[in-house]
């Protein structure tokens, strides 16, 4: 049995902590959270060990693995905490705030042998993943460009009261959304070699972007676009979608389906033609033993728990790959404080419309300008 | 209890095959008019439940059945709670507790409970729990649901948590309040039936996956006919065309040779669909 604690019960700590206890050989051993009610609403019907701080759970437990889903500032210190008690961690994604962070847990978690993972649960979708597949047996060529989207209908009226609407806690589109798509492409991609016209753009929130712009360089003059939205209400549900052009062909992804066009001056891979091939999630979506909310979130847990078992620190979303996005987000936001490289001549306002805080907004509005 | 429900996953945009297919669904039956037009279709094919969520947009057709009931006279609501969006979303820019209040009547209960100040945590959970139910049931209000579902993604989470008092809790709010029996949507059916049953819930409606393919089939396809075999419930297919991956005579013959198995659920937008599938089943019934 892999014992597990799960730490930070909102709304994907509560969906790990279901999805952990259904594994077969895992016993979740404690629960954290800060909320006194909801820990005694789980005590009393699941009968788990309920604490209020990591540091009072490990004064208790000694558990092999931790899964780590609090609000995202808190991220570092708490897995530091974790890893120095020699504890495996999952962590939610994004990662850590600071790249810093990221760099020194995860040189931590390597100097103890310790198994890390985040929760960039799209490597496990079938679809994404035959997107990889594909990309390494040179289905389409040389990438010369892309196109990294996601949309939702998240943020749809001034409102919010969570860290998710603060951006110094990790809240916005860029963290919550972006993020996805953005580790995708370094999963497909590798690092870009720079970030330019990035726009963080906030549609109904205060403090936060709800809309994301970028162009991410690649060697050779190839770029990826990086279009995502979370205050977009034609989608019935989060989307991401990836769209890479070839020298031998195109490829299309979102969680659903693959659509594969490649050129006759190839050698397509096997079960693939020249022309179109479609495929869907019925067909690459590998069973899981418990499903909740989708396939991914039980093959990530289970690749976690047995990477654990079998002390395995290599593997698919370890924390040092998901310092390569943090660090691209990093980026992305210093660069969105540049505004515009190139300017007409003779033109005037604001083109790049930044987060403002909501007293800058009133002024603004005030002043005419918005 | 009819041996083909009509769902209504097409009427809303969701297709496990293609976001763009969803799209055009989402299209074509974004004016409710058009949903009440194949709903009609049904009707007259013979096909005369309707397995829905408790979407803002049901609200309008039960509406519409409401006001022309002499139309349908046996036309029958299975509603299945909660239409879950719109609580994750909730959840994300409010946090648990916010959402839980927007969703809740005013009645102080809630933040009761948070303040401490209610007597026992197990009540304020059945209250709770009853009150997001009378919430979402308003909108059926005269209207016939011999069936009130649990929707997989509520019934997964409460099972994997092993929060298994809720299951009763909801059986007993929808047998006393609503007359109405209890059903269990899920993922998981041949993890979920044996809960059901140390919960002491008599004959439960369980809706799951159950198709040629094993198509989220947690547990896989044998697990689902050993289920199927040895537990007391009444066991509804949906997903039976594996989102269109499973040719229909050969999806509708398979299913029909599963033991056990009292209805099939499944969306159609035409009425040469709904036809087609109500006459496979006809040709494959023979229990």
């Amino acid at each position: 049995m892999v014992k597990v604690v799960v730490v930070g019960l909102g709304k994907m700590g509560i969906s790990h902590l279901a999805v952990a206890r259904a594994l077969p050989g895992v016993e979740v051993v404690g629960i954290v959270d800060a909320s006194t009610y909801l820990l005694g609403v789980l005590k009393k019907y699941t009968g788990l060990r309920a604490f209020t701080t990591v540091s009072k759970l490990l004064d208790h437990i000694t558990p092999d693995a931790a899964i780590v889903a609090t609000p995202s500032r808190l991220h570092a210190p708490m897995v530091r905490q974790l890893l120095e008690a020699g504890v495996a961690v999952f962590c939610e994604k994004p990662f850590c705030l600071s790249t810093a962070d990221g760099q020194a847990l995860a040189a931590l978690a390597q100097d103890r042998g310790l198994v890390t993972q985040v929760g960039y649960h799209n490597r496990f979708v079938g679809t994404f993943a035959e997107v990889k597949n594909l990309l390494e047996a040179g289905a389409i060529g040389t990438v010369t460009r892309g196109l990294a989207e996601a949309y939702g209908p998240v943020v749809l009226q001034e409102q919010g009261t969570t860290w998710r609407s603060k951006s110094a806690e990790g809240g916005g589109c860029l963290y919550d959304y972006a993020a996805h798509p953005l580790n995708l492409i370094n999963w497909y991609l590798g690092d870009p070699v720079g970030v330019g016209g990035t726009v963080l753009n906030s549609v109904f929130s205060a403090e936060i972007d709800d809309e994301v712009a970028s162009t991410l360089y690649y060697p050779g003059g190839r770029t990826v676009s990086v279009s995502v939205n979370w205050s977009d209400e034609s989608v019935r549900k989060m989307t991401t979608r990836i769209t890479l052009w070839g020298t031998r062909g195109r490829i299309f992804a979102d969680r659903q389906e693959i659509q594969v066009y490649l050129r006759s001056n190839g050698s397509p891979p096997p079960g693939y033609t020249s022309g179109w091939n479609v495929r869907h999630t019925t067909d690459l979506t590998q069973p899981v033993d418990f499903y909740l909310r989708g396939e991914e979130y039980t093959a990530q847990l289970r690749h976690f728990v047995d990477r654990v078992r079998a002390q395995q620190t290599e593997g698919i979303n370890t924390f040092a790959t998901a310092v390569q996005t943090d660090r691209l987000i990093e980026v992305m936001i210093a660069d969105s404080r540049t505004g515009p490289a190139a300017r007409l001549a003779g033109a005037n306002g604001t083109p790049a419309p930044m987060k403002r805080s909501r007293s800058g907004r009133i002024r603004a509005r005030l002043a005419g300008t918005t | 209890m009819d041996r083909l429900l009509f769902g209504d996953n097409q009427f809303f945009g969701i297709n496990h095959m293609s976001e763009e297919k969803a799209r055009q669904q989402q299209m074509r039956f974004q004016r409710t008019d058009a949903v009440l037009d194949v709903l009609t279709a049904a009707y007259e094919e013979g096909v005369r439940t309707f397995m829905c969520t408790t979407h803002d947009r049901i609200a309008e057709v039960a509406g519409h059945f409401r006001d022309h009931r002499e139309q349908y006279p046996d036309f029958t609501f299975l509603p299945g709670m909660p239409y879950a969006h719109k609580y994750a979303n909730a959840v994300t820019t409010d946090g648990m507790i916010g959402a839980l209040k927007q969703f809740l009547p005013d009645t102080g209960l809630l933040d009761a409970a948070i303040r401490g100040t209610s007597s026992l945590v197990g009540k304020d959970i059945e209250g709770i729990v009853t009150l997001l139910i009378d919430a979402e049931m308003a909108m059926f209000t005269g209207l016939s649901t011999p069936v009130i579902w649990l929707q997989n993604v509520v019934t997964d989470l409460l099972l994997g948590l092993g929060f298994d008092d809720a299951f009763r809790i909801f059986a007993d709010h929808v047998r006393g309040t609503y007359n109405a029996e209890p059903g269990f949507i899920t993922m998981n059916l041949p993890l979920l039936v044996p809960v059901l049953e140390r919960q002491g819930i008599g004959s439960p409606l369980v809706c799951a996956n159950i198709n040629k393919l094993g198509f989220r089939m947690s547990g896989g396809l044998e697990a689902y006919r050993r289920a199927l075999e040895s537990h007391d419930f009444r066991a509804v297919a949906m997903s039976v065309y594996a989102s269109g991956a499973i040719p229909a005579d050969e999806a509708i013959h398979w299913v029909c040779e599963q033991p056990n198995i009292e209805a099939i659920v499944f969306g159609a937008s035409s009425r040469r669909n709904i036809r087609h599938t109500a006459q496979l089943v006809d040709t494959y019934w023979r229990h």
